[in-house]
Parts: C-alpha cells; structure tokens; sequence
C-alpha cells in the first residue's frame, strides 16, 4: 500500500501544510546547550479524490490517471482524460497495487466527477505539462528515445556524451588549479 | 534366359543355363532413394539490405566491422567495402545471413560502374595459381626471410576506384567516417534482439 486513505469530506486540515516548532526545554543537567529544531510533519502523498496516479500495470501501464472515486482500502476508481489522444486512460477502477501516487492533486476535484467535469478540471491545472516537466516522466522520455535510437545514433550519442565530458573536465580542472593557487 | 545349352540326358533333353542362379537372395529389399523434390530457386534478398546501407559483419576476418554494401551478386552474396581507407576492409564477398542491416544509407551515385560490373564477375576474387612451387631447397634455405605477400596492384587500383566518391559522400556527414571507422561489440546491458539497427 502507497500512502493513507483520506476521506476528502472528513478531513478539512491539510496536514502538509502544519508545522509544528519544538522548543528546548531546559532540562536538568545544563551541560548540552541544544538549538532550537524545526520538525516538519512529512508531506504524505495521500490516496484522496484528485490524486494523480501512475499506472504501472496492465494495459494503461506508464500513464497517468486521477482517482475519482475511492472504491476500498484496495481499489480506486480512475479517470485520465489527457489531452493527448495516446495517453487517454479511460474511467475504470483500478488496484491501488497497480499504481504509484503523484506529488499532483487536482484541487477540489468533486467525488465521483464523471469524465467531462474531470476532463476540465485536468486541462484548467495544466497536469501534462506539469507532468511532462516532472523528473520522472522526463527520465522516462530519454530512456524511450534512447531504446528507439539507431546504431548510427546511437554511436552519435557516445560521441557527443564523450565532448560534453571532456569539456566539464576541462573546466573543472581550471578551477581546481585556480583553487590551488589562492 | 534363353542363352544356355541343351544337354541330352538319357532319354531326355534339359537346358543347362549358362549363367547358375545365385544361391543366396539379400534378405531386404533394396530400397529405393528418394526422389528430391527441392528445386534450386534464386535466394531471396532482405528488404533491408539496399545497396548502399551500412552493414555490420558478424562473422569472418573482419566480423563487427562497419561496412558498406555495394551490390547483391547471386545465392545471396553480398560485395561489400570498407572503404578500405577508413577501417581497412577491402572490397569483399560477404555471406547475407552473417550480416546486420543498419537503416543508415550511403549515397553510391557515383560509384565508378565499370570498375564495379568487373569486381562482381564470378572469378574476380578466385586465387591466382602460383607459378612454381616451393622448392625443397627453399625449405632448408632458413634464416632467409619468406617473400611477403604482394597485394596485385590491379586491385589496389580496383579498390580507390570503387571507394573514392563512397569517401566523398562519406565526408560530408558529421561523424559518419569514425563511425565507419569503429568496430561494432555489445555491451554488457544490451539486448540486440531488442535493439532498433
């Protein structure tokens, strides 16, 4: 299981956002002077409506879907209406095992939206372009442009990896030697 | 069974065969061959493998070199060059089925076509047969260095004809002549059914 089940309606305080600031008490022994520690409750990635999940498995594996409706403590009802036709997942309910929780939420998203309103929704917050700047769906390009690269590119790529190397180095050697002299 | 003598035995007569029947028979028997039903048809070409595509060789001398093809000759036998200058793989008969196909083309327009039609005749590659033999003498002539062997300079001139526009061509793409120049090997992580030529 991938995070906690929060009921939307139930739950009003969003606990990403509390901070709570321990104080050092002065205890008895005065040998160790602390300071102060700042604890942030962790930014838990909450199975809630308007989540954004990753589908790892079955047919829409690698695409990306919202929860609509939580079904149980196992399965979710899933609805991606991207605006790329390839990247469509359509409305259905999904094992919680199958997927992997976004850090997006699509805010105020109504339980049980159908399509339409969803489909809405996904366009006004931008979700495919937020999530084609994210780092994964970006990891995830390269190593698909590069599984389809042919030899002749493949071999351009080695080259010009070599270049970009060589010319960090070479840099990086500058400011070592600079760093030596001073 | 005609042939043989009449001999009077007695009262009668009797036809001795010339030829005695044999007094043993095979116990099997002999079985017939087969008839072949295959026929010699013409091999058939890979879609893939135009002239001019750069191939990698797989097996033989020059195996995981770059090369490019030049022309089909019959039974799916490839002519293939280096050029010899960028990764010294002279012009050469190559089996079609020890070969990958890679989808990067050279332009080979102008390719000297008569030098190319006498490279692609059937006896062009065959040994020339040596005029005299070794010698015993030549044998126990040790501490003499063995001649070295002499690439016919006919060839040599056969191969820059053939290779010198394929160069031009070449020269005009950024790194395609060192990727000519490099051999092909897997590494470690790689999957060549699964990988795109």
């Amino acid at each position: 299981m991938c995070g906690h089940i929060r009921n939307s309606q139930a739950n009003l305080d969003n606990p990403t956002l509390s901070t709570t600031t321990l104080r050092h008490i002065p205890s008895r022994s005065t040998k160790f002077a602390m300071a102060d520690i700042d604890v942030k409750l962790a930014s838990w990635k909450l199975v809630e409506v308007g989540r954004l999940v990753l589908i790892r498995r079955g047919p829409f594996a690698g695409k990306l879907a919202a929860i609509v409706e939580i079904v149980d403590h196992r399965r979710v009802l899933v609805d991606g209406p991207s605006g790329e036709e390839q990247k469509i997942v359509p409305r259905h309910v999904l094992p919680l095992a199958h997927a992997t929780l976004t850090h997006f939420v699509i805010p105020k998203l109504p339980r049980a939206a159908g399509t339409g309103p969803v489909k809405k929704l996904w366009a006004k917050n931008e979700i495919d372009g937020k999530w084609a700047k994210s780092g994964f769906a970006q990891k995830t390009d390269r190593v698909e442009r590069r599984k389809n690269l042919t030899d002749f590119e493949r071999f351009k790529v080695l080259r010009l990896r070599k270049q970009a190397r060589y010319e960090v180095q070479k840099s990086y050697a500058k400011v070592k030697a600079a760093a030596a002299k001073s | 069974m005609s042939d043989g003598q009449t001999k009077q035995f007695g009262k009668g007569q009797r036809l001795v065969p010339a030829q005695k029947a044999q007094k043993w028979y095979p116990v099997d028997d002999e079985s017939q061959p087969k008839k072949v039903r295959k026929a010699l048809r013409p091999a058939k070409v890979r879609e893939t493998l135009q002239p001019g595509t750069i191939l990698i060789l797989l097996a033989g001398r020059f195996r995981g070199k770059r090369v490019v093809l030049l022309k089909h000759l019959d039974q799916g036998v490839l002519l293939v060059t280096g050029p010899f200058k960028i990764n010294g793989v002279p012009l050469r008969r190559v089996n079609a089925r020890y070969v990958i196909a890679t989808s990067k083309r050279v332009d080979l327009a102008g390719v000297d076509a008569k030098t190319l039609e006498k490279v692609s005749t059937p006896d062009y590659f065959t040994k020339e047969k040596k005029a005299e033999k070794k010698t015993e003498e030549a044998f126990f002539k040790q501490g003499e260095k063995p001649e070295k062997k002499k690439v016919a300079s006919a060839r040599a001139a056969d191969q820059k004809a053939v290779d010198q526009s394929i160069l031009g061509s070449i020269k005009k793409e950024e790194f395609l002549s060192s990727y000519l120049a490099t051999t092909f090997s897997l590494r470690s992580g790689d999957k060549p059914h699964e990988m795109k030529w």
